[in-house]
C-alpha cells in the first residue's frame, strides 16, 4: 500500500512542508510520519496535527485535501512519485532532480523552481514563475520536464538554461525572460514581452501554436518537439487538439 | 544437398568483425530522404578501397520516424570505431546535410558512441543551437533551406561484414536474374545491408596477386573464361556466369538469416551451384556454413 496523507485541518496560514517528500520518508512508520515537524506559519507543529498519515512509503506518495496553502510538497526530491488529487501551493517540487509529481487540480507560483531533472505534470493552471529562478539567481530550471495543461501566469521558464517546459493553454507575460536555453513550448496564446533578455537571440524556442502549421523552414525540430510532447502528454491522458 | 535442381555446396562463407552504425535520414518527401541515402552509400562498396562498407536498410514510413516524416535507414560498416566516426561525419556532412529539407538521426542505442552532429555543428559557425528533447540530444544547424537537424553522437556496435553467397549459372541472363531474385529476398531482412552495386558484384576478388603492388586480385578459380587457363578452376563446365552477394549485418543472425533466404530464392532452373567464398577459415572470425545455414530452417 503507498503513503496516503489526507489533510484534514485547514490551515489559517501557509504551511511549510518540505518534508513531504519522496527521499524522506523511507522506513518511516505512521506514527513517526505524523511526528514530523512542519512549519505553520513561524510555529512548528507535526504533520500530524494537520494530515492524516496512512500506510507505508514504497515509492509514491498520494496527497489528498486542498493543499493551496501547502508549500514546498516534493521540494529537492529526486525519485519517486507523488500524486496530488486537488490544488497545491507553491514552490511544488522546487530544486527536484528526479522522480514524478502530478497534480490534479491547479498549482500554485513557482513550481520546480530551479529544477535539475525528473518531471512535474499540472492537470490545472500554473501560477507564476514555472521552472523559474529565485531573485537574486542567475540560472533557473536546469533540467528535467515541466507539463502544464492549463495556464501558466507570468515568467514562466526565467532564466531557464535546459530542459523542456510545455503549457497547454496560453501564458501571461515575459514567458521564457532571460532565457539561456531549453524550450518553452506555448500551445495557446503568449503574453507582452517573450523572451526579453534571452542571451541567445536566434534560438528563440517559444513555439506558439500557429507555428507548427506555419514553419516548413524549421520543420524537423518543430516536428520531433511536438513528438516529444504529444508523447509526453499521451501518458498523462491529455487530450490535444494541436492543429485546430 | 540440393534446393530445387541447384546444388548447394557444402562450404562456408567466411565473415569478419566489423563495427556497424545505423543512421535515419528523414526529409520533406521520401524522394528527398531517398537521395540523400543514395549519395550516402555512395561509393561505399568495400572497406578495402572505400575505407567503409554503407547501404540502404530499409524505407521507413512517415510514422516510423522521430519526427515523422518519410525516412531511410542507412547502416555503416568500418573496422574500427574511430572510422565509423570518420565516416559518419563525412559522409552525413557531405552528402546528407547538403540534401533539402533532410534531418539526420542515430537509429542504433549503444555504450559505444562517436560525435557526428557534436564535430558537423561547426558548420553552423556559432550560429547553431543545441537542442535536448528527451534522451535525444540534437544539434540545429542554420541552412539556406532552414535548418539541418543532427544527432549529436552515434551509436556504433560490434557488427558481421563479408558474408557471401557465389551463384554459378548456366548463363549471364539466368544468373543475373536469380541474384536479383535473390537481393530482392535479402532486403526484407533487417539489421542487413548488400554494399555492392543494387546488391551484386561481378569480380569477386582473392587475396594476393603476381603483381607486388597489389594486395587483391581477380578471383580466377570463379572466371568462367580462365576453366582451362587458371591453376585451380571451381567453375564447372554447365556454368558459364558467376556472381556474388555480399552481406553486412549488424549481427551473425541476420547475416546467416539473409543468406538463408537468399539462397532460396536464388535456386532457380538454370542455376547450377551455389556456394561461399571463404579463406580457408583462417582469417575470418565467423565462418558461415550453408548447409547449416539451410537446416537450421
Amino acid at each position: 500500500m503507498s503513503l496516503t496523507l489526507s489533510l484534514h485541518t485547514l490551515p489559517d496560514v501557509p504551511i511549510e512542508a518540505d518534508v513531504i517528500c519522496t527521499d524522506k520518508l523511507n522506513n518511516v512508520n505512521e506514527a513517526a510520519l505524523s511526528a514530523l515537524t512542519i512549519f505553520h506559519g513561524k510555529e512548528q507543529v507535526m504533520l500530524g496535527d494537520f494530515f492524516k498519515v496512512q500506510g507505508k512509503y514504497d515509492g509514491e506518495i498520494r496527497i489528498e485535501g486542498d493543499l493551496s496553502r501547502i508549500k514546498h510538497l516534493g521540494a529537492g526530491m529526486s525519485g519517486g512519485r507523488i500524486i496530488i488529487s486537488g490544488n497545491v501551493g507553491a514552490h511544488l517540487g522546487a530544486g527536484m532532480s528526479g522522480g514524478e509529481i502530478i497534480v490534479e487540480g491547479n498549482a500554485g507560483d513557482w513550481i520546480a523552481s530551479e529544477m535539475i531533472g525528473g518531471r512535474v505534470i499540472v492537470k490545472g493552471n500554473a501560477g507564476h514563475m514555472v521552472g523559474g529562478a529565485y531573485r537574486g539567481s542567475p540560472v533557473g530550471m536546469q533540467g528535467g520536464e515541466i507539463i502544464i495543461h492549463g495556464n501558466a501566469r507570468n515568467e514562466t521558464g526565467n532564466a531557464m538554461r535546459h530542459g523542456l517546459i510545455v503549457v497547454g493553454g496560453n501564458s501571461e507575460d515575459f514567458t521564457g525572460v532571460s532565457m539561456l536555453a531549453g524550450t518553452i513550448i506555448v500551445l495557446g496564446e503568449m503574453g507582452i514581452r517573450s523572451g526579453a533578455g534571452m542571451k541567445r537571440a536566434p534560438s528563440f524556442p517559444c513555439i506558439r501554436q500557429k507555428c507548427f502549421r506555419h514553419s516548413p523552414m524549421l520543420a524537423p525540430i518543430i516536428l520531433l518537439m511536438c513528438e516529444s510532447i504529444s508523447h509526453i502528454l499521451k501518458s498523462t491522458d491529455y487530450k490535444l487538439m494541436m492543429h485546430s | 544437398m540440393k534446393i530445387n535442381s541447384t546444388e548447394i555446396i557444402d562450404t562456408f562463407a567466411e565473415a569478419f568483425k566489423m563495427y556497424g552504425s545505423r543512421a535515419i535520414i528523414t526529409a520533406e518527401t521520401k524522394q528527398w530522404a531517398m537521395a540523400a541515402a543514395q549519395s550516402m552509400t555512395g561509393f561505399a562498396t568495400s572497406v578495402i578501397g572505400c575505407k567503409c562498407e554503407a547501404g540502404i536498410e530499409q524505407e521507413l514510413p512517415a510514422d516510423k520516424t522521430l519526427d515523422k516524416r518519410p525516412g531511410v535507414s542507412v547502416l555503416l560498416f568500418a573496422m574500427d570505431i574511430e572510422g565509423i566516426g570518420k565516416r559518419l561525419m563525412e559522409r552525413i556532412g557531405q552528402c546528407v546535410m547538403t540534401c533539402p529539407t533532410t534531418a539526420c538521426y542515430n537509429g542504433l542505442t549503444s555504450d559505444n558512441t562517436v560525435a557526428v552532429g557534436g564535430q558537423l555543428r561547426y558548420f553552423g559557425d556559432g550560429y547553431q543551437i543545441s537542442k535536448v528533447l528527451g534522451n535525444h540530444h540534437l544539434w540545429r544547424i542554420p541552412v539556406m533551406d532552414g535548418e539541418f537537424l543532427v544527432e549529436e553522437s552515434f551509436g556504433v556496435q560490434d557488427a558481421v561484414g563479408g558474408g557471401n553467397l557465389l551463384i554459378l549459372g548456366k548463363d549471364q541472363k539466368t544468373t543475373l536474374r536469380a541474384a536479383n531474385a535473390a537481393t530482392k529476398a535479402m532486403r526484407e531482412i533487417p539489421g542487413i545491408i548488400l554494399p555492392f552495386p543494387n546488391g551484386v558484384v561481378r569480380s569477386g576478388s582473392k587475396i594476393g596477386s603476381k603483381y607486388k603492388s597489389l594486395i587483391a586480385s581477380t578471383n580466377d578459380a570463379y572466371c568462367p573464361t580462365l576453366r582451362g587457363a587458371a591453376a585451380t578452376s571451381l567453375v564447372p563446365s554447365t556454368s558459364n556466369c558467376v556472381l556474388e552477394i555480399v552481406i553486412d549485418g549488424l549481427n551473425i543472425d541476420a547475416v546467416e538469416e539473409a543468406m538463408r533466404v537468399g539462397m532460396q530464392a536464388a535456386a532457380k532452373p538454370g542455376i547450377k551451384q551455389i556456394t561461399a567464398g571463404n579463406y580457408g577459415g583462417n582469417l575470418g572470425q565467423f565462418h558461415l556454413h550453408l548447409h547449416k545455414i539451410i537446416n537450421s530452417n
